[in-house]
C-alpha cells in the first residue's frame, strides 16, 4: 500500500503544479468574460512563466544573496505546502508533516522572505510593498487562525485530513458556524493573495500595489519562478478551503487508481466552480484604499469568531 | 574535575563555584584585556557548556538535596535539584556558553570598567543566577536573588559616565526592589504559620484559598516585576539599550527567564494546587503584555529598544501560557495543563536562545558602526555577512516562522488554547478561544516587527557613511553567534526529542503528564490520539530537496547567466539610500493602527518650510499615566523633608532626642 | 453528535443570520441601507416565527408571523423610508467609535449574551432554547448600535431592532408571548413610530438637522 501512497503524493503535487497557473488562467479568464472584455488564453500564464525563463535575468547592484534565493525557497516552500495539502486524496505520506496551524506558519515563512527580498534592493517601492504585505498578513493570520480553529472544534484536531474526513462522513447538516467561517476565510483568501478588494493582481500604479511591489526588481527566471508560486499559493489556499469546507470528493482512506481518477475530476470541477466564484467576487467588489484593509480583515476576524461563538452555543 | 563529583547537582554547585573563582580571578590582573578576554572568558564559557550538560542529565535524575553549612549559624543553606531547576539551569548553562564566548571577542578597552572588575561581575552574575535555581530556601533564594539583581546593576552601568546609563540604571535598581519586596512578602505569606522558610516546609504548609491567591497575586507582582510583566515593564526598555550588548542577552535572554521559573516555582511547586480562575490573571496580563510589547516594538527606532520591547512580548506569551496551565490544572485536565506547561518551558529555551542571538548580533552593529538608531544603518549584510546570516536565523526564529524553534512553542501554545472550550465554565470557555487569536496576532505582529529590524538594519543601502565601513565579527563573537544560531535550528528541527524531556517537570510538579504516543522519532505529536502533527525535519528536508532540484533544474533547461543592473524602481531613476523607507516609516501603519496605545507628538513641518523636520517622539502611556506622577508625589514628599535639613549638628541631635522621648513615651 | 432535524437546523441557520443583521447594522453607516437591513431582519424573523409555527402546531404564531410581515417588513420600513426622504438624512458617518472597534465591542457583547443566555436556555423546554442566546445577543447589539449613533433615525431603527430581538427571545424561550401581549407590543412600537416621526419633525425644525449631539445644548446654563 505505501507504493500507492507515494503514487498518490506524486500526483497531487503534479497535478498542483500543472494546475496553478491553469487555475490563474481560468479566474483570469472568467474575469475577462465578467468584465466584457476579450478574455486571454487560460494558456497564457504558463506562456508568460516560459517566456521568462529563456530570458537572462538581470539582478539590481545593489542586491545580496537573500535576494537571489528568495524565488527559489518561496516556490519550494509553496510546492511543499501543496504536498501536504489533502486535495486530492486524505492518505498523503507527507500529510503529517504539518497540521493547518502549520502550514499557516509556512506561508508565513514565504511571506517574510519575500518581505525581505524586496527590502534588499533599498529601493523605496520595494520597502512601502514589504510594509504593506506584513500588515496584510498580521491581520489575515488571526483570522485564519480563528478559521482553521472552528474547523478543528467540529473535529477536535488540527490536522487537515482528518478534518476533511469527519466532515466528509458526517451526516449534511447545515451548518450557520462553517458558513460564517467559510465566508471569513474566503476574505482571508483574497487578502493573502492580492485579489481584489486588498490589491489589485492586474496593476503596475506604484501607489497602489502591494504584492507587485515586491517583485517589482525581479526579472527573469527568478520572475517566474516567484509568479508560478504566487498561482500555487492561490491553489494552495483554494485546496485548503475545499478541505476545510467541501471535502467531497476527495478520496478518503486508502484507495486505488479510480477513486483518485475520480477525486481528480472532482478537484477540477471545484477549481471550474471556484474560479467563477473568485471572478465574481473580484468583479463585483472594489479595490480598498490601504487603510481600509484592517477594516476588511477584522470583519473576516469577526465572522470566524462568530462561527466559533455560534458553535458553542448552538452546537452546529 | 567534574567526573569525580557524581550527581548533577554537585556537578552544579561545583560548576558555579567555578565561576565565581574565574570572576575573582579577574582581579588578579584588573586592566589586562588579553587575560580576561583570552582566557577567562573562554573558560566561563567552558563551565556554562558544562553545566548545561549537567542539567540535561540532571532532568532526568531523581530530585536531589543538599545541605550546605553556609551562611549564618544554624540557618544553613538547602540546595534542591529538580526537573524544573535543570531546565532552567540547561538554558543558563547553554546561552552563557554563547554569550561568554562572544563576550570574549567583544570587550574593547578604554569602555567603562576595567575588564577585570567587568569579568567579575559578569561571573557574579552568572552565578547567582544559578543559585536562585538552585535555592531550596527563602534566605537562599533571596540572598542568590539580590546577588543577581546587584551584579546586573553593576553590568548595565559599565558606562556609568553617561547620565543617560546611570539614569536607567538606577530605574532598573528601583524596579529590581519593589519586585524583590512582593517576592519576600510572598514568601512569608508562603510559610502559613510554621515560621519555618525552607522550600519544604511552604509545600507541606496548608493554606487557606484567600491566603493562597494573596501569594500567588505577590508572586505576580514580584517576578513580573524582574520579567517585565505590563505594567511593570518600564525598566526593560531603558536598561537593555544601556547594557553592553552580551549583559543584554544575558539580561533579557536568561534572568528574564529566571523570573519565570520564580513563578513556576512558586505556582506549580510552592503554592500546592492553585485554584483554576487564578489562572485568569496571568492570562490576560499576559495577552495584554504580548500585545502592548510587541506593538511599541514595532514603533521603536533603536534597535536594542526594539528588541527590549520584544521581550516583552514574549514574556507576556510565556505569562500566558503559566495562567493558561494554571486553569486547565485546576479544572481538572491535566493532559493539556502539561502541555501549556510544556510549551512555557520551551518557549523559555527558544527565547534564550534566540534574543540572545539578536542581541549579540546588535553588539556586532553597534561596535563597528557606533549607531543604535535604525534610520542610520542599512546594507550591512555585504559588509558583515556572518553577522547578518546568522542575525537572519534569529529574526526568522523569533518572528515565529517554521521550522526554526519560536514556532514550535508557538504551535505548543495554540494546541493547548484549542481545547480552551473545555473549561466547563460559561464567559471562559468562549473568551479564551478568542484570546488564541491574539496570541496569533501578537505571533504575525513579531513578523511584522522582525523584517523591520532585519530589512532595515541589513538589507538596502546604508542610510549614513557611518554605516558603510562597518566590518565583520571576530571569530571568538562568530563562535558565540554560531553556537546560539545553530540552538535556534536544532531546537526547531527536533521538537519530537525535547517535549518529552520538557514534560518530565510537568510531571515531577504532579501538573499532568503527556502520554507516549506511537509518533514515529521525527514527529511531533503532543496529545494521544487528537492526531495533531508537526514534523519539521521532514517539511525542511522537503523544502531543501525542492529548492536544489529546482535550480538544477532550471541550470539544466535555461542557463545561469546573471546580469547586475541598475535598480530599476519604476523607471525613477535618480535613487538614493534616503529614500528608503526609515524604521519610523516601517512602523507606520502599526501607530496608526494601534494609536490608543501611544502617547504620540507629531511636529509636522508647514509646506512652505525650506528646510523640513519631522519628528515623532512616541512616549509610554503607562508612564505617563502612572509613573510619572508617582514619581513627581516621591519628589515633593522628599523635598518638604528637606525642609528639616538644617546642617546644624545641634538640630540633628534635637531630632534624636525628640524621637527617643517619644519612643519613650510610648512604650512605657 | 447526532444530527438535529433539518426543521431545527434551519431555525438555527435563520438565528445566526439575525444575529449577522445586527452586526451587518453596526456596522452600515447609510440610513438607507440601514432601513433595508431592518427590513430583512422583519423577514427571518417572519421566515421563523412560520417555520416554528408548522413544526409545534401552534395557532397563534401564524398569526404573530402575519403581525411581523404586515408590520416590520412593510410597513414600518415603508414609513421610515418615506421619513428619510422627507428629511433628506441618507448618512450616519459620525458616528462614536470606528467601525473596526464598534465590531470588536460587539463581539465581546455577543459573548457577554451567550454566557447570560445559558442558564436560561437551560431552564426553557422549547426546542428552540439554544437560541435564546442570539436573541439576547440582537438585543444587546441593536442597544450597541443606538448608543455609537448620532443621528435620531438610526436610533429609531436599532430600537426598531432591538424589539426584533425580543420578539426572537420570546419566540424561542417560550413559543411566543401570550397573543395579548404581542398585540400591545405591536401597537406600542407602531405608536412609538408615530411619535419619534413627529418628534423628528420637531427636532429638525428647532435645530435644523437631525443630530442628537444639538439636545445637549437644551440643558440649563448655571
Amino acid at each position: 500500500m505505501m507504493t500507492i501512497e507515494w503514487f498518490t503524493q506524486f500526483l497531487a503535487v503534479a497535478a498542483a503544479l500543472a494546475a496553478a497557473p491553469l487555475f490563474l488562467g481560468w479566474v483570469n479568464q472568467c474575469r475577462a468574460w465578467l468584465q466584457n472584455r476579450r478574455a486571454p488564453s487560460v494558456l497564457l500564464v504558463y506562456r508568460g512563466i516560459r517566456k521568462l525563463f529563456h530570458k537572462d535575468a538581470a539582478v539590481a547592484e545593489p542586491a545580496s544573496r537573500l535576494f537571489i534565493f528568495t524565488p527559489y525557497i518561496v516556490f519550494g516552500t509553496m510546492v511543499v505546502a501543496a504536498a501536504i495539502i489533502p486535495s486530492v486524496s486524505t492518505r498523503l505520506p507527507f500529510g503529517t508533516a504539518a497540521d493547518a496551524i502549520a502550514l499557516v506558519g509556512l506561508f508565513a515563512t514565504a511571506r517574510v522572505f519575500m518581505s525581505l527580498a524586496a527590502m534588499d534592493i533599498g529601493t523605496a517601492f520595494g520597502s512601502m510593498g514589504a510594509r504593506r504585505e506584513m500588515m496584510v498578513g498580521f491581520l489575515a493570520e488571526p483570522a485564519l487562525l480563528m478559521v482553521i480553529f472552528v474547523a478543528s472544534l467540529i473535529s477536535m484536531t488540527t490536522a487537515l485530513p482528518v478534518i476533511s474526513e469527519r466532515l466528509a462522513t458526517q451526516a449534511l447538516t447545515l451548518s450557520p458556524s462553517l458558513a460564517f467561517t467559510g465566508v471569513a476565510f474566503t476574505m482571508v483568501l483574497l487578502a493573502e493573495n492580492a485579489r481584489i478588494p486588498i490589491d489589485n493582481p492586474a496593476t503596475h500604479l506604484e501607489l497602489t500595489m502591494i504584492h507587485e511591489a515586491m517583485l517589482l526588481e525581479y526579472s527573469a527566471r527568478h520572475l517566474a519562478l516567484l509568479e508560478w508560486a504566487a498561482a500555487l499559493k492561490l491553489l494552495n489556499y483554494a485546496c485548503i478551503g475545499f478541505a476545510l469546507f467541501l471535502p467531497w470528493g476527495a478520496a478518503m482512506g486508502e484507495a486505488g487508481p479510480p477513486a483518485l481518477l475520480t477525486a481528480v475530476a472532482f478537484l477540477a470541477l471545484k477549481l471550474l466552480v471556484a474560479g467563477v466564484a473568485l471572478a465574481l467576487i473580484e468583479t463585483l467588489s472594489a479595490k480598498l484604499r490601504v487603510f481600509r484593509a484592517p477594516q476588511f480583515l477584522a470583519t473576516a476576524y469577526l465572522f470566524a469568531s462568530l462561527g466559533l461563538l455560534v458553535h458553542l452555543l448552538l452546537g452546529a | 574535575m567534574i567526573a569525580n563529583l557524581g550527581s548533577p547537582l554537585s556537578a552544579a554547585l561545583a560548576l558555579l563555584c567555578a565561576w565565581v573563582v574565574i570572576g575573582l580571578a579577574g582581579l588578579l590582573r584588573p586592566m589586562s584585556l588579553v587575560f580576561a578576554g583570552r582566557t577567562l572568558f573562554p573558560l566561563g564559557a567552558a563551565c556554562g557548556l558544562a553545566l548545561a550538560l549537567a542539567a540535561l542529565l540532571g532532568i532526568a535524575a531523581p530530585t536531589a538535596h543538599l545541605t550546605l553549612p553556609i551562611g549564618l549559624p544554624d540557618l544553613p543553606m538547602h540546595v534542591r535539584c529538580d526537573a524544573l531547576s535543570c531546565v532552567f539551569l540547561c538554558i543558563l548553562g547553554a546561552t552563557s556558553a554563547g554569550v561568554s564566548l562572544f563576550g570574549a571577542g567583544y570587550f574593547r578597552s578604554g569602555q567603562g570598567a576595567p575588564p577585570g572588575l567587568l569579568c567579575l561581575q559578569y561571573h557574579l552574575f552568572l552565578a547567582s543566577m544559578g543559585f536562585v535555581l538552585l535555592a531550596d530556601d527563602a534566605y537562599g533564594f533571596m540572598v542568590a536573588w539580590e546577588t543577581m539583581a546587584l551584579s546586573s546593576y553593576f553590568l548595565v552601568t559599565t558606562q556609568h559616565r553617561i547620565e543617560e546609563i546611570r539614569r536607567a540604571g538606577f530605574l532598573y535598581l528601583l524596579m529590581a526592589h519593589l519586585g524583590a519586596i512582593a517576592i519576600l512578602l510572598c514568601f512569608g505569606v508562603l510559610q502559613g504559620g510554621s515560621w519555618q522558610f525552607s522550600f519544604d516546609a511552604m509545600r507541606s504548609a496548608q493554606l487557606s484559598p484567600p491566603r493562597a491567591g494573596v501569594a500567588l497575586l505577590l508572586a505576580l507582582v514580584g517576578f513580573g516585576a524582574k520579567a517585565g510583566l505590563v505594567p511593570l515593564h518600564v525598566w526593560l526598555p531603558e536598561a537593555h539599550p544601556a547594557a553592553p550588548s552580551p549583559v543584554s542577552a544575558l539580561m533579557s535572554g536568561v534572568m528574564l527567564k529566571v523570573a519565570v521559573y520564580g513563578m513556576l516555582r512558586v505556582a506549580f511547586d510552592l503554592l500546592g494546587g492553585p485554584l483554576w480562575w487564578w489562572g485568569l490573571l496571568p492570562v490576560s496580563l499576559g495577552l495584554f503584555t504580548a500585545l502592548y510589547g510587541i506593538v511599541f516594538a514595532a514603533a521603536q527606532t533603536d534597535m536594542k529598544r526594539l528588541l527590549a520591547y520584544s521581550s516583552v512580548k514574549n514574556i507576556g506569551i510565556l505569562f500566558t501560557g503559566i495562567g493558561l496551565a494554571i486553569v486547565f490544572h485546576g479544572v481538572g485536565r491535566p493532559q493539556l495543563a502539561a502541555l501549556a506547561l510544556v510549551a512555557v518551558l520551551y518557549h523559555s529555551v527558544n527565547h534564550a536562545f534566540m534574543k540572545s542571538l539578536l542581541f549579540l548580533g546588535t553588539g556586532v552593529v553597534l561596535h563597528s558602526t557606533g549607531e543604535r538608531n535604525l534610520g542610520r544603518l542599512g546594507g550591512l549584510i555585504h559588509r558583515m555577512p556572518w553577522v547578518a546570516w546568522l542575525t537572519l536565523v534569529g529574526t526568522l526564529a523569533i518572528a515565529g516562522l517554521p521550522p526554526l524553534n519560536g514556532f514550535v512553542s508557538e504551535w505548543l501554545l495554540l494546541q493547548a488554547f484549542l481545547f480552551a472550550f473545555e473549561v466547563p465554565h460559561t464567559f471562559v470557555n468562549m473568551l479564551l478561544p478568542l484570546g488564541a487569536g491574539l496570541v496569533a496576532l501578537t505571533g504575525a505582529l513579531s513578523g511584522y516587527v522582525m523584517v523591520k529590524f532585519f530589512g532595515v538594519v541589513f538589507l538596502g543601502k546604508p542610510r549614513e557613511a557611518a554605516a558603510a565601513p562597518a566590518h565583520d565579527a571576530g571569530s571568538l563573537e562568530r563562535g558565540g553567534l554560531l553556537w546560539l544560531a545553530s540552538g535556534c535550528v536544532i531546537l526547531g528541527l527536533l521538537p519530537a526529542q525535547i517535549v518529552p524531556v520538557l514534560a518530565r517537570v510537568a510531571e515531577q510538579l504532579h501538573v499532568g503528564r503527556l502520554l507516549p504516543n506511537g509518533a514515529p522519532w521525527w514527529m511531533l505529536v503532543p496529545l494521544q490520539g487528537r492526531q495533531a502533527s508537526y514534523a519539521p525535519l521532514v517539511f525542511s528536508c522537503a523544502v531543501v530537496a525542492v529548492v536544489l532540484l529546482t535550480i538544477w533544474v532550471v541550470r539544466l533547461l535555461y542557463h545561469q547567466r546573471i546580469r547586475r543592473v541598475a535598480p530599476w524602481d519604476c523607471g525613477f531613476g535618480r535613487l538614493d539610500a534616503r529614500m528608503q523607507d526609515t524604521a519610523e516609516g516601517f512602523g507606520q501603519p502599526i501607530r496608526h493602527l494601534f494609536e490608543p496605545f501611544f502617547a504620540m507628538q507629531r511636529q509636522l513641518p508647514s509646506p512652505f518650510d525650506p528646510a523640513p523636520r519631522y519628528r515623532v517622539v512616541i512616549g509610554d502611556r503607562i508612564w505617563n499615566a502612572a509613573y510619572a506622577p508617582l514619581g513627581a508625589l516621591v519628589q515633593r514628599i522628599a523635598d518638604a523633608f528637606a525642609a528639616l535639613q538644617q546642617g546644624r549638628i545641634a538640630s540633628y541631635l534635637l531630632y534624636g532626642f525628640i524621637t527617643l522621648i517619644v519612643l519613650l513615651a510610648l512604650v512605657l | 453528535m447526532t444530527a438535529q432535524p433539518f426543521v431545527l437546523q434551519i431555525l438555527n441557520a435563520l438565528a445566526a443570520l439575525l444575529l449577522l443583521l445586527s452586526f451587518a447594522m453596526l456596522a452600515q453607516r447609510r440610513v438607507v441601507t440601514l432601513v433595508n437591513l431592518l427590513a430583512l431582519q422583519g423577514a427571518v424573523l417572519c421566515a421563523a416565527t412560520l417555520l416554528l409555527a408548522w413544526r409545534t402546531g401552534e395557532a397563534h404564531l401564524y398569526f404573530s408571523a402575519a403581525l411581523t410581515l404586515c408590520l416590520k417588513v412593510a410597513f414600518l420600513p415603508w414609513l421610515l423610508h418615506r421619513l428619510i426622504r422627507r428629511l433628506g438624512v441618507y448618512w450616519d458617518t459620525d458616528t462614536l467609535l470606528d467601525t473596526t472597534g464598534t465590531m470588536l465591542v460587539g463581539l465581546l457583547v455577543v459573548v457577554f449574551a451567550f454566557g447570560l443566555a445559558q442558564p436560561i436556555s437551560a431552564l426553557a423546554s422549547t426546542a428552540t432554547r439554544s437560541a435564546v442566546g442570539i436573541a439576547v445577543a440582537v438585543i444587546l447589539l441593536a442597544f450597541l448600535t443606538m448608543i455609537t449613533r448620532r443621528k435620531a433615525m438610526s436610533q429609531v431603527v436599532g430600537f426598531l431592532s432591538m424589539e426584533n430581538g425580543l420578539f426572537f427571545g420570546a419566540m424561542s424561550a417560550t413559543y411566543g408571548m401570550p397573543m395579548i401581549v404581542e398585540l400591545g407590543v405591536a401597537l406600542d412600537v407602531l405608536v412609538a413610530m408615530l411619535v419619534l416621526g413627529v418628534f423628528f419633525f420637531q427636532i429638525r425644525e428647532q435645530f435644523d438637522s437631525l443630530d442628537l449631539e444639538h439636545l445637549q445644548s437644551l440643558k440649563e446654563d448655571r
